[in-house]
């Protein structure tokens, strides 16, 4: 296996959040003490649903906030202090695209130029050299030089997230976070984003960290697959070996409640209750009030994220390695 | 048997610009129909235009018949006994579908008191079971609360209980579980689909998330760019899909478990309903484009009993998709 | 809910501070009130003895607390030009703008909100369209030259009202109607886009698909929610009660607050502006405080809210 690109240990993130206009401030730990590697040329998947803190450990890992505790490393090195000359050059190589390429490009200058603003800023090559750099990235993201000479507001959804994803090579980064990139999209178009970002992933040997809730579109473009439930990891492991035997009773209705057609919903794993509040996180395992097999331990004890054989790490009490696989 | 709800021909168009392009389509009673197909392509307009919910400068053609008799362009007070009374509707967005300023008492009541021959603590009782009935613990309490001091989810159950309130025959759910988390998603399906069997209720579900439609209902249909371009009974429009279109659809959706393959992504986007190609909407896009595609539209034809396409190459395109199978 | 209201009343107080520090500022620049009221012809020690009596002589920041001094024990100071308690003097003419404002406000409310429902409602039709034409043009006219047209029709071609004065109560007619129409303008405009938003939103077509009368959903379901921001504009209104008139009255020769106003400032009688303005800026963040208040009343999600503190 490739050495790591990404290294993530422990971070943790907390907000001060007023819970209204007049409310009291409540500490949320949006992210607490998440661990990753990325192994280079590898995609790593990260679930979960509204509030797991899946977005917030993805602007950590690309420096765009700084962890309350914990650090990322980059190639080796930790990230540099923001604004130094070291942190541009590291931000180079790194590049982030959004769920909204919309709100991402701006709607009153043609898209090459904003494929090529990052050239600019960075100084990379001649203003010849820029031009064709830019109908090169074009051509990567299938579009054309007539694309280019276009607005935002005269391309389609898919288009314009081309054009993000064009805007975010162009620095030729080694590393790229994707948050919920298909989520806006129609699925005959998201199949077209997803099958380009897998190629050019195998092209330019890029290393992904691939945020969003779809389980399907994870699965589709991810080595490795981490489930987030109010800020931690719960379960880690293999794509393929994760969804097709989840560990983790989370990830268990997770998957269980993804539809697919041509099965029945008989057998699902229906949850009770609502998606916790962050600001009011349960005692124990986060997840114990919605478990159906929570037991008293699970209220007191926080469960570690642990290695239960192969290259699964899942974090409960119920799951202890081997022995509970082989019986299961 | 007359049918609980026939639609023919259904047209509509905003500004002169075609969105809806002659839909068919028939409703039997208790029956679950999935709607599905990406934005734009009119799934949610049929049903808004069938029950006059659209803005007033759609123009609207077509029949909508219920139990046979003529709804479209129907008396308002006519339309307002239907609507609620006989065809509830539940909405995508659960946070901003209830009016944020009024108790959950008030609108479920005015729901009951408009449907419902019910007098008084009557209206009360009633409207506490139905929250009972959707699962919002402590109803009576609760009845009190405005709608932001609901979660989404609970929010969604409340919208089902308002629907619920006049003992309507047939239960439109437009996107009810997008703005969902996948947990809450599979509590609403869930709810849905107990309660239709529970009170005998017909249900069009539309969603554009195939998998939703094919676990929760009988029978699908397939729209693209204003028309329906393909019906079928859901286990065998996922196992045998016939029209391009589907089988594009099913093939660009990756698979949970299995072998992972390469996405078959429809290439292009949808047309512009201003600027519709003649003929087949979906000709520009499609693998089996034929000379015949680009000459007028097809109409929906039978192909098997309970099944019907519109596409000039039904045949060869069953023949490809069997073939690829046999691969 | 406590601390939401202490952040209100401190800007509220903040407010007024500004509004008196810039009114004295304006006043002291802008001229010698010494050499205003007294005439350039005055002999010197006569300048001197009038500076000295009013303090105008000490060091500008020290008049400035002193003014602040008094203000805080309520004492207003007294007009230059006749040395009467300038409060008394603005107190007086405060029910003769009243008599002008409040028949007015009731106008803009009854002619400004009914129009721009309708209008809303009617989206795009020849009424919507005419109305919104009367609305531009209602504010967009100032309204010294509404009040001049209306003078040239009715007074000086048809003869029917009396062009100026406070004899009876047909003067006061062409005022409250020149205040009126400017407002109601403003208020129709700002009712239809308020109800035109309300309208679009999903829980009007739930209504709808829920079988109630359409008649009701503009009732119930969407009158409710466009009040909350028609209420912001209406609290703007109640504001400027006590000195909206400024320009009306001065052009009807009408004896109220505003034409004091204008009479004190080219005097430059420190005193009688300064009471005044005190009196204006507190009107304004009084009916700023009501709104809030009002607010919480219409709008459910801030009272919850508001609970939990």
């Amino acid at each position: 296996m490739s050495p790591p690109l990404v290294e993530v240990s422990a971070i943790s993130r907390t907000y001060a959040m007023r819970s209204g206009m007049f409310g009291r401030a409540a500490a949320v730990h949006a992210v607490d003490g998440v661990s990753l590697t990325i192994a280079k040329g590898q995609t790593l998947g990260l679930v979960g649903e509204s509030g797991s803190g899946k977005s917030t450990t993805g602007r950590i890992v690309l420096g765009l906030e700084p962890p309350d505790s914990g650090e990322v490393r980059f190639d080796g090195k930790p990230m540099a202090a923001p604004g130094t000359t070291a942190w541009r050059a590291q931000r180079a190589r790194m590049q982030m695209i959004f769920q909204d390429p919309l709100g991402a490009l701006d709607r009153r200058l043609p898209v090459a130029t904003q494929i090529r603003e990052p050239l600019d800023i960075h100084g990379l090559g001649t203003p010849a050299a820029r031009d064709e750099r830019v109908r090169e990235l074009l051509r990567a993201v299938e579009l054309t030089p007539a694309h280019g000479a276009r607005y935002p507001g005269a391309l389609s959804g898919g288009q314009r997230q081309r054009i993000v994803l064009a805007r975010a090579l162009a620095t030729k980064p080694d590393f790229l976070v994707c948050d919920e990139p298909v989520s806006a999209l129609d699925v005959s178009i998201q199949a077209q984003v997803v099958n380009l970002l897998c190629d050019l992933q195998a092209q330019l040997s890029l290393t992904l960290l691939f945020i969003s809730h779809d389980l399907r579109v994870v699965r589709q473009i991810s080595n490795v697959v981490a489930v987030m439930y109010l800020g931690r990891i719960v379960e880690i492991g293999s794509a393929d070996d994760l969804f097709a035997r989840p560990e983790h009773p989370y990830t268990q209705a997770l998957v269980s409640a993804s539809p697919a057609p041509g099965r029945r919903s008989a057998g699902r794993i229906l949850l009770s209750g609502d998606p916790p509040n962050p600001a009011a996180r349960p005692t124990g395992c986060a997840f114990h009030p919605r478990c159906p097999r929570a037991i008293a331990r699970c209220a007191r004890e926080v469960p570690a994220l642990s290695a239960v054989g192969g290259d699964r790490q899942v974090a409960c009490h119920l799951v202890t390695g081997a022995a509970t696989r082989d019986a299961a | 048997m007359t049918p609980l709800v026939s639609i023919e021909d259904l047209r509509v168009a905003f500004n002169g610009v075609p969105v809806l392009r002659g839909v068919d389509i028939a409703l039997q009673k208790g029956e679950a129909v999935g709607l599905v197909g990406e934005s734009g392509s009119g799934k949610s307009v049929t049903w808004l235009a069938a029950l006059g919910l659209l803005p007033r400068h759609a123009q609207v053609s077509g029949s909508v018949r219920l139990d046979g008799r003529p709804i479209l362009g129907a008396p308002a007070a006519e339309l307002d006994q239907v609507r609620g009374g006989r065809i509830a509707m539940i909405f995508q967005d659960p946070a901003s579908a209830l009016n944020p300023v009024l108790t959950i008492r008030r609108q479920l009541c005015e729901a009951l008191a408009l449907h419902r021959d019910l007098q008084g603590n009557a209206v009360k009782a009633e409207a506490r079971r139905l929250l009972d009935l959707v699962g919002i613990p402590d109803a009576g309490r609760r009845l009190e609360a405005y709608p932001h001091e609901f979660s989404g989810g609970q929010v969604q159950r409340i919208m089902i209980a308002m629907a619920l309130a006049g003992n309507p025959d047939l239960l439109i759910a437009d996107e009810p579980t997008t703005a969902l988390d996948a947990t809450i998603q599979a509590q609403i399906l869930e709810l849905l689909s107990t309660v239709r069997r529970e009170l005998g209720m017909a249900m069009v579900l539309i969603s554009h998330d195939l998998g939703v439609v094919a676990e929760n209902c009988d029978r699908v249909a397939v729209m693209y760019a204003g028309r329906i371009v393909e019906q079928a009974p859901s286990n065998q429009l996922f196992a045998d899909p016939v029209h391009p279109y589907a089988q594009g659809l099913i093939g660009a959706l990756p698979p949970l478990d299995g072998p992972r393959r390469r996405l078959t992504a429809i290439p292009g986007t949808v047309p512009d309903p201003a600027h519709m190609p003649g003929g087949c909407a979906f000709a520009p896009r499609c693998a089996l484009v034929a000379d015949a595609c680009g000459l007028a539209a097809p109409t929906l034809a039978p192909i098997a009993d309970d099944r019907s396409v519109a596409c000039v190459r039904a045949e060869v395109s069953r023949r490809a998709l069997l073939g690829i199978a046999a691969e | 809910m406590g601390r939401y209201f202490a952040i209100r009343i401190g800007r509220a107080a903040l407010t007024i501070v500004l509004v008196v520090t810039f009114a004295f500022v304006v006043l002291r620049l802008s001229g010698d009130p010494a050499l205003m009221i007294l005439g350039p012809e005055a002999p010197p020690e006569v300048l001197a003895a009038f500076r000295k009596a009013w303090g105008l002589d000490d060091p500008i920041w020290a008049q400035y607390f002193d003014y602040f001094g008094a203000i805080a024990k309520g004492e207003l100071g007294r007009s230059m030009r006749d040395g009467r308690p300038a409060i008394e003097l603005v107190l007086e003419r405060i029910p003769a703008t009243l008599a002008l404002t409040l028949p007015a406000f009731f106008f803009k409310v009854a002619l400004g909100v009914p129009a721009g429902i309708y209008a809303a409602l009617h989206r795009g039709s020849g009424i919507d369209r005419a109305v919104m034409m009367t609305a531009v043009a209602g504010f967009t006219v100032p309204s010294f030259v509404l009040a001049l047209l209306l003078v040239l029709v009715f007074a000086v071609q048809l003869g029917w009202l009396p062009s100026g004065g406070q004899d009876s109560w047909r003067h006061a007619i062409l005022p409250i109607a020149t205040l009126s129409l400017g407002g109601a303008a403003v208020l129709a405009r700002f009712t239809r886009s308020a109800m035109l938003e309300v309208l679009g939103q999903p829980y009007i077509r739930t209504a709808s698909a829920k079988g109630v009368p359409w008649r009701k959903v503009v009732t119930s379901h969407a009158l409710p929610n466009a009040a909350i921001p028609t209420v912001t504009i209406l609290g703007f209104m109640v504001g400027t009660l006590i000195a909206g008139a400024v320009v009306v009255e001065s052009v009807f020769a009408w004896p109220g607050v505003g034409r004091l106003l204008v009479v004190a400032v080219a005097n430059r009688d420190l005193a009688v502006v300064q009471c005044i303005l005190l009196l204006v800026a507190m009107t304004m963040v009084t009916s700023n405080l009501v709104v809030d208040f009002l607010y919480g009343f219409l709008d459910p999600r801030l009272r919850s809210k508001g609970a939990h503190a």
